[in-house]
């Protein structure tokens, strides 16, 4: 299989505020951002966060060949259950994704 | 028209000091630099206290005043002290005394405060004047009411007052990142929407650039957009460099709220001037009905103890959940029974989990795990006596009866780590204003010689 760190240069995740969280998938070129915007289901992605569908904003940037997804964070940035204060390490659970 | 050096994404974060120099060499009219944001947590507005220490900032702020005496122009900073609480703002002008003094330099420095009271608040709350913003949590005249600090978001308005006052230094508590570059160009009739969205572009300093480490940036706003310069010798602005930024740290990357209106970046154009510089046109500008601020609150949440014990035996790192939830169970069990009150106790398995949690599919194990122990209770006191309870079990608890008693390994002694009073942030509201100087409080003093 091959995972989407594979095929792109960049996977990055961070807040956007203390309530939301935002991934922008870097595809490099074209081909790569069609093949990605493709390959990638916005299901597949709210089911890795484990959040509703209707929560998830995405936006195929094809100018930038960007896949970009915001979501409410998983929990709200600092609170007890939080676990990553800068949300740097969301981006991995899309890294790792088979496409 | 109007040109904006900005040194760097923060106060704090360091720059490279030739660009810098090459900055204040393109005759700017104004300094602008960001000093916070929410984005390392929730402690810093919680106490109103800044994440960077007091010498780094010290070091750094008296030489952006040095800029600002051979450039000749206002210097300001928005967000002073990570948080931009009244107490955040309080500390950096004192710091901004002495280092006058210091110099020997006499200067009009204007002070813009944006905490709230949340006697005013739970007003406005009772008038339907706040209103939530996507992924608001609950609120209520409680919850205000517990707030240790709330402070709402200044836009260009705030800062233009701010600067109509003659000061040579603008400190300001919370504004928006990007009200503090828009503010001059949009009094001086620049282009709104490339006022805005060059702001955004240079709120991170050098980010935007090939060497985001190089840190000074200069924007030129216009009639019709504006002109991105990265100052470091290396660094470069690519229409790519530029245009990425709006992703950066934002949920939609066209739109952008502001109080006043929203900038959309739809139309916006990228164009290369030279192998350094970026021209920006076509962005908008939308002015709102009503003037709205965002609010920032947070609120203490109890307070933690921590504790980190080492495992290297297999066995143990094999069974390590069963391990970890036969601990908690027995350990919440013996604290209620021997001190009672409210508390939690949670182990992270680092090595496992401890980053991802539930949402990690892939976590594999290696030959050692860290567990760190997690005690969150309604007091301090309750805190540590619930983790020295841990201790026993993170030492010595063994996975079945009938077997000799283990030893784990603590890298510390004392092994709990107390945290103090642990802050949540509470707010992801609006206010409306009448007036945009409504909740925010502007002052002027004479400084140093």
């Amino acid at each position: 299989m091959t995972r989407l760190a594979d095929i792109v240069p960049k996977i990055r995740s961070k807040n956007a505020g203390p309530f939301w969280l935002t991934v922008d998938i870097f595809c490099g070129n074209a081909n790569v951002f069609d093949r990605v915007s493709a390959a990638i289901h916005s299901e597949k992605v709210a089911e890795l966060f484990q959040m509703q569908q209707d929560q998830l904003k995405r936006f195929d940037i094809s100018d930038l060949h960007v896949v970009k997804f915001s979501l409410p964070r998983p929990q709200v940035q600092g609170v007890q259950a939080d676990r990553d204060m800068h949300g740097a390490s969301f981006a991995n659970l899309l890294a790792e994704l088979d496409i | 028209m109007v040109k904006v050096l900005i040194p760097s994404g923060a106060l704090g974060l360091g720059y490279d000091r030739a660009a810098l120099s090459r900055g204040i060499a393109a005759k700017p009219d104004i300094i602008a630099i960001d000093g916070g944001s929410t984005d390392s947590g929730p402690h810093y507005l919680g106490t109103g206290t800044s994440k960077y220490s007091r010498n780094s900032t010290r070091a750094e702020w008296a030489e952006l005043m040095e800029a600002r005496a051979q450039a000749g122009v206002p210097l300001i900073i928005g967000t002073a002290g990570t948080c931009g609480a009244d107490s955040a703002v309080d500390w950096l002008v004192d710091i901004t005394r002495e280092i006058a003094a210091e110099r020997g330099e006499s200067l009009k420095l204007a002070v813009l405060k944006s905490g709230q009271s949340a006697d005013m608040l739970v007003e406005a709350l009772e008038k339907g004047r706040i209103t939530d913003l996507p992924a608001a949590p609950e609120i209520s005249a409680d919850i205000l009411r517990n707030c240790t600090n709330i402070v709402a978001l200044a836009g260009a308005e705030q800062i233009q007052a701010a600067l109509d006052t003659g000061a040579d230094i603008v400190i300001a508590g919370r504004t928006t990142d990007t009200a503090i570059i828009s503010a001059l160009p949009l009094a001086r009739g620049c282009h709104a929407g490339g006022a805005w969205h060059g702001a955004k572009i240079g709120e991170c300093g050098a980010l935007a650039t090939t060497s985001p480490n190089s840190g000074t940036i200069l924007i030129d706003f216009d009639a019709d957009g504006f002109t991105m310069t990265p100052m470091g010798d290396e660094a470069r602005a690519t229409p790519h460099t530029v245009s990425a930024h709006m992703l950066y740290e934002n949920s939609d990357p066209y739109i952008l709220y502001e109080p006043g209106g929203y900038l959309d970046v739809r139309g916006a154009t990228y164009t290369a001037l030279d192998d350094r510089s970026v021209r920006v046109t076509g962005s908008t500008w939308v002015p709102s009905d009503t003037y709205t601020v965002k609010l920032e609150g947070a609120r203490q949440a109890g307070f933690q103890t921590v504790s980190l014990a080492l495992v290297r035996d297999a066995r143990y790192v094999e069974h390590i959940n069963a391990w970890c939830d036969d601990i908690v169970e027995k350990c919440t069990a013996k604290a209620q029974a021997r001190v009672g009150g409210e508390f939690n106790i949670e182990l992270r398995v680092i090595g496992q989990n401890a980053t991802l949690g539930a949402l990690d599919n892939h976590a594999t194990i290696g030959t050692e795990l860290g567990v760190m122990g997690i005690v969150t209770a309604e007091t301090e006191a309750l805190s540590r006596e619930v983790a020295k309870m841990l201790n026993p079990y993170l030492l010595h608890h063994p996975l079945t009866e009938q077997e000799e008693m283990p030893t784990f390994a603590f890298p510390f002694s004392p092994p709990e780590m107390p945290r103090g009073a642990i802050h949540e942030f509470c707010l992801n509201h609006v206010l409306e204003l009448d007036d945009p100087m409504q909740a925010f409080r502007l002052t002027t003093e004479e400084i140093g010689a």
